[in-house]
């Protein structure tokens, strides 16, 4: 970078001829002015007083706002309509790993697909919403309640399923947008599901019917599920169809 | 400088003269004007500083360490808290690291975000500077007032596009992580608009006072040539003469394509560095301008890139952007796994601060405050 | 300088309602009490008059605490309104209980004695504080027949008595026995003692004109009228604005307030000679502070703004001493206005600028002060008195800030921008 000849004397705005030093003192009775122009302006101007009467009052949440993750179940029953299926993903990418999941599995040692334990920290979670962003299973997502401040230091920090699981309808009135898109995309991927099981169905029945053919068609039924418009196919998903 | 000669040709405390007639402070790490935990052990003769060590650390969190143990895309958030009054030039530092190392491309919408945060953020950190060195003067905190007034409408900006007011996470491998939303343009443009009225009156409070004049000019004074061997950069460096701005050098992301120049002053004085903030916001404000704009439709992030599965190629990179404090730069080492093999932050703030003694020698007790603020330092940076 | 010859009377033109002169007399309502209640009980001589000093002297501290609490609020209020914030409202209606809740915050605090401190002189430092506050408050005279202890040498006693703060604030640091409190009384003892020299000088100007150092008489000088209306305060004459600026200069140091708070230079040296000290002790130093900020506050009314007396002819019904607290709410305000403005000196810089700006400068108000005063009366003789003061003022003036001082004067900067 060459230094140029372009050379300006002068302070950022003014022209140079108000800079000089016309009268001792003269910066002094400027900065006065400032100050008494804000002091008589913040009775009536609302851009000089922009403070919030908090507890009364409340500043609007913008609809991006991010705070502490929650998880989302469908339909009425939180237990039955949960969507995380404690696949560890969000677990192995939360930068301060305060997630701590456990794997639900029945009698026979199986997975049940379901957390037996869910657990965040509050007091470790940074709110980065990286935990959202990698849920493959539309499960986990930003909340944008802040007033999370709790008597307890350990006890009440730990969140367990039983805080942490809201409803559909929770989402789609803090984030109608994302929860308007979520909703969709799993309709289109339900009905896309619903659609390849009909498909396989079908196929199953010409199976049956003309027996011991080709295997290759089976294998033609698993590609069919594949989603086209970006939502991630659950992995267990592409499991049950091999 | 004859008064600071003068009282470093006395015999002092290295050259082996009377230890008692020194009078040992420690500033810090509880001190008001320390902008953080920093410490200074300080010896005074009178009031006249005749040795300074600084302490650091009281804020380490073993950032490098644990960016080596996660994933590329979980080192982000951690890298609001570097220097946590700008966050979204450490983003867009440590997103320009990853690119190089992967080679990713970045779509022109996404460049068009990053430089309109980022210049806004330049914005913000010197209002609220100009705040804290005026606390720093004894001001009773009308200047920090009105910069704080002026931030909360940057955060609310930020908050709308990012989802959080001060640890945004917002850049991602190859873009952003989402797109503006509708009509935020707008009200950017409305602040930018607004902002010279805000800077005039700043300036007004700040620029021509008597007092400030008499307490910061000529006070921490370095030569450039010692600047450049200490490895200064940002508006301390600019202000005392040397126009070295990577917007400039480098010219990365589009910053070519922008009409705006680097300002840079003679003395390098306390005066002076805050001067080239000033001029600075105006440049900002212009780059602002023209980015609001010209600013394209398309994507706002590189759709092949995966950002929370992303490896790398064994290799190295160092990615460098002009941070409002300096030279904000990344070295990453991959050797090909999901963590990074080397992660290592060149932060401005601790490498201005390297010189603060020579600058304090022979000063009075009140002028290592104003030239401590004038470095401009962020202790998340400094101890990392 | 009287225009004695042009003053009319007024006080009978005004027919006063009766509201104002009960007010005016409200302040003697005690004392009045005291002496009603010894003539009904047949009370000796001797115990009427020590009841009437006590009774005297509680007005003055009650009056003061009151203040304090007050203005503390006030401050607050107002500079959070200079940074655009609400200030205390939270504590009943606009926050008025909020000095209550202060005090009893204060009181409950632990009171922490470091352990290398002076024992007896960190406890007697802050007490020390508050005594000669109270006893400078005694001799101002607050409305014309308020005067708490009419001393004939008033100006002195209370130059005196205001000597001895500086000592309080210096046993303060040096008996916390710790290194910010020891930084800060140095400053702090060198400060007052360098600005006392133009208060004590611009202040001579003064008795020159009227002859007498007792207060009441400085303020009775001043509160007649030149052509029937403009009041004959002080600061209305060259010498006397001079002084009056030095003074109040002067009054902004010694109540080491903002630009000149070194003492306890927050962003340098914690809080100075009041580092070390918590609870009731600091809350007593805030006192001190504050009512020394009132008495110096009220000096400066009393010696050029007039003390109790109106500032127009056909005001006096307004009661006087309402005029005296007016004016020294005024006077606060301009000290809080500053405070929430201008940044803190230096130290080498505020000897410099009380040696060689203030000194001299007040020292020129003696010698005008005296060309003014052989002026004469009338209206010629003003004309006369301000054609020779001013030049006799301006011209060194001129001569020690632009020429002597150039040096000092800041540098117009150059910047450059590159492509």
């Amino acid at each position: 970078m060459e230094s140029s000849a372009n050379t300006e004397n002068a302070t950022a705005s003014k022209p140079p001829a108000e800079q000089k030093w016309i009268l001792p003192g003269w910066g002094l009775y400027q900065g006065l002015v400032v100050t008494a122009k804000n002091f008589i302006q913040s009775y009536y101007k609302k851009d000089r007083l922009t403070t919030v009467q908090y507890p009364e009052e409340r500043a609007p949440i913008s609809p991006n706002f991010r705070n502490f993750p929650f998880l989302v179940h469908d339909g009425d029953d939180a237990d039955a309509g949960l969507r995380c299926t404690a696949c560890s993903i969000c677990e192995k990418s939360c930068p301060p790993q305060c997630i701590y999941i456990v794997l639900d599995r029945d009698e026979n040692g199986k997975s049940k697909k379901r957390p037996k334990v869910f657990e965040i920290d509050l007091s470790v979670c940074m709110n980065c919403g990286i935990c959202a962003e990698v849920c493959p299973f539309d499960s986990i997502y930003m909340d944008n309640e802040f007033e999370l401040s709790k008597d307890d230091r350990f006890g009440d920090m730990l969140y367990g399923l039983d805080r942490l699981v809201k409803s559909t309808d929770y989402h789609a009135k803090i984030r109608p947008e994302q929860a308007a898109a979520v909703a969709a995309s799993r309709k289109a991927a339900a009905e896309k599901k619903e659609a390849a099981a009909k498909a396989k169905a079908e196929r199953l029945k010409k199976k049956a019917e003309e027996a011991k053919l080709k295997k290759e068609q089976e294998e033609k039924g698993g590609d069919a599920q594949d989603d086209a418009d970006g939502t991630p196919t659950p992995p267990s998903e592409k499991g049950d169809t091999k | 400088m004859s008064r600071k000669e003068n009282i470093l040709s006395k015999p002092t405390l290295e050259t082996g003269a009377d230890e008692d007639q020194l009078l040992r402070v420690s500033l810090g790490p509880q001190h008001p004007s320390t902008h953080g935990v920093f410490r200074m052990n300080v010896a005074l003769d009178g009031e006249t500083v005749v040795s300074l060590k600084p302490v650091f650390g009281y804020l380490h969190r073993n950032h490098e360490k644990i960016a080596e143990n996660i994933p590329y895309l979980g080192s982000m958030p951690y890298t609001d808290r570097l220097d946590y009054l700008c966050p979204l030039t450490n983003n867009h530092a440590y997103a320009l690291a990853v690119e190089k190392l992967g080679g990713i491309e970045v779509p022109e919408r996404a460049e068009y975000i990053r430089i309109i945060t980022s210049e806004l953020t330049r914005v913000m950190n010197h209002t609220v500077f100009m705040g804290f060195f005026l606390g720093d003067l004894g001001a009773w905190g009308s200047a920090l007032m009105y910069a704080f007034r002026e931030r909360e409408k940057l955060f609310d900006l930020f908050e709308e596009l990012t989802g959080a007011r001060m640890m945004t996470n917002y850049m991602r491998f190859g873009g952003c992580r989402n797109d503006l939303p509708a009509g935020w343009i707008k009200k950017a443009r409305t602040f930018v608009d607004g902002y010279d009225a805000f800077l005039d009156e700043m300036e007004s409070l700040i620029v021509g006072n008597e007092i400030l004049l008499a307490r910061t000019q000529n006070i921490g004074q370095i030569s450039k040539e010692r600047m450049i061997n200490a490895g200064i950069t940002g508006p301390m460096l600019r202000a005392a003469g040397v126009p070295y701005d990577i917007r400039k050098v480098d010219a990365y992301g589009i910053y070519d394509r922008f009409d705006f120049k680097i300002p840079y002053g003679e003395n390098g004085d306390c005066y002076d560095r805050m001067m080239i903030r000033f001029l600075e916001m105006r440049e900002s404000l212009k780059i602002l301008k023209q980015a609001i704009a010209d600013i394209p439709e398309g994507d706002f992030v590189n759709p092949k890139v995966k950002s929370a599965k992303f490896k790398a190629k064994p290799g190295e990179a160092y990615g460098r952007i002009e941070g409002p404090k300096g030279e904000l730069g990344f070295h990453l080492i991959s050797d090909g796994g999901v963590n990074p093999y080397r992660y290592h932050v060149r932060p401005p703030s601790f490498v201005n601060l390297t010189l603060i003694e020579d600058m304090c020698l022979g000063l009075d007790l009140a002028d290592v405050v104003v030239i401590l603020g004038s470095v401009d330092i962020v202790l998340g940076e400094v101890d990392r | 300088m009287n225009f004695l010859a042009n003053q009319v009377d007024l006080s009978n033109a005004v027919d006063a309602p009766a509201i104002w002169t009960t007010l005016e007399a409200l302040p003697q309502l005690p004392n009045r009490l005291v002496e009603w209640v010894g003539f009904q009980m047949n009370a000796p001589a001797w115990l009427a008059t020590l009841l009437g000093m006590l009774v005297s002297a509680a007005v003055v501290v009650g009056v003061f605490l009151t203040c304090f609490a007050l203005v503390s609020l006030v401050e607050r209020k107002t500079l959070a309104r200079i940074q655009n914030r609400y200030g205390p409202n939270r504590v009943g209606p606009w926050g008025l209980f909020q000095p209550v809740a202060d005090g009893i915050k204060m009181l409950t605090k632990e009171d922490i004695v470091p352990d290398k401190a002076e024992k007896l002189l960190h406890l007697i430092a802050p007490i020390m504080i508050v005594i000669p506050a109270v006893l400078a408050l005694g001799v101002l005279p607050y409305g014309k027949e308020w005067v708490p202890v009419n001393l004939e040498l008033g100006l002195l006693f209370f130059f005196a008595v205001g000597a001895m703060t500086e000592l309080s604030v210096f046993i303060a640091g040096w008996a916390s026995g710790s290194k910010f409190p020891m930084l800060g009384s140095l400053r702090a003892i060198s400060q007052m003692v360098s600005y006392e020299l133009p208060l004590l000088i611009s202040a001579i100007g003064v008795i020159m004109m009227t002859g007498s150092m007792s207060l009441p008489s400085i303020v009775e000088h001043q509160s007649q009228y030149n052509f029937g209306f403009i009041s004959n305060w002080n600061i209305f004459t060259p010498w006397g604005l001079v002084g009056g600026i030095v003074f109040f200069i002067a009054c902004i140091a010694e109540a080491n307030r903002c630009p000149f708070d070194l003492p306890e230079g927050e962003s340098e040296i914690v809080a100075g000679h009041m580092t070390e000290y918590s609870g009731f002790k600091y809350a007593l130093f805030f006192m001190g502070e504050y009512l020394g900020l009132f008495a110096i506050s009220g000096l400066f009314i009393t010696l050029f703004l007039g003390g109790w007396s109106a500032p127009f002819a056909g005001l006096e019904f307004v009661p006087s001493w309402l005029w005296f607290f007016g004016k020294l709410v005024c006077v606060i305000m301009t000290m809080l206005w500053i405070r929430g403005t201008w940044m803190r000196v230096r130290m080498d810089q505020l000897m410099r600028f009380c040696w060689l700006f203030l000194i001299p400068l007040s020292l020129l108000t003696i010698p005008a002060a005296g060309i003014w005063r052989f002026c004469g009366d009338g209206f010629l003789a003003g004309l006369l008195g301000w054609g020779v003061t001013i030049p006799f003022l301006i011209i060194p003036y001129i001569i020690i800030t632009v020429i002597l001082n150039r040096r000092l004067a800041p540098a117009t900067r150059q910047y450059h921008f590159a492509e």
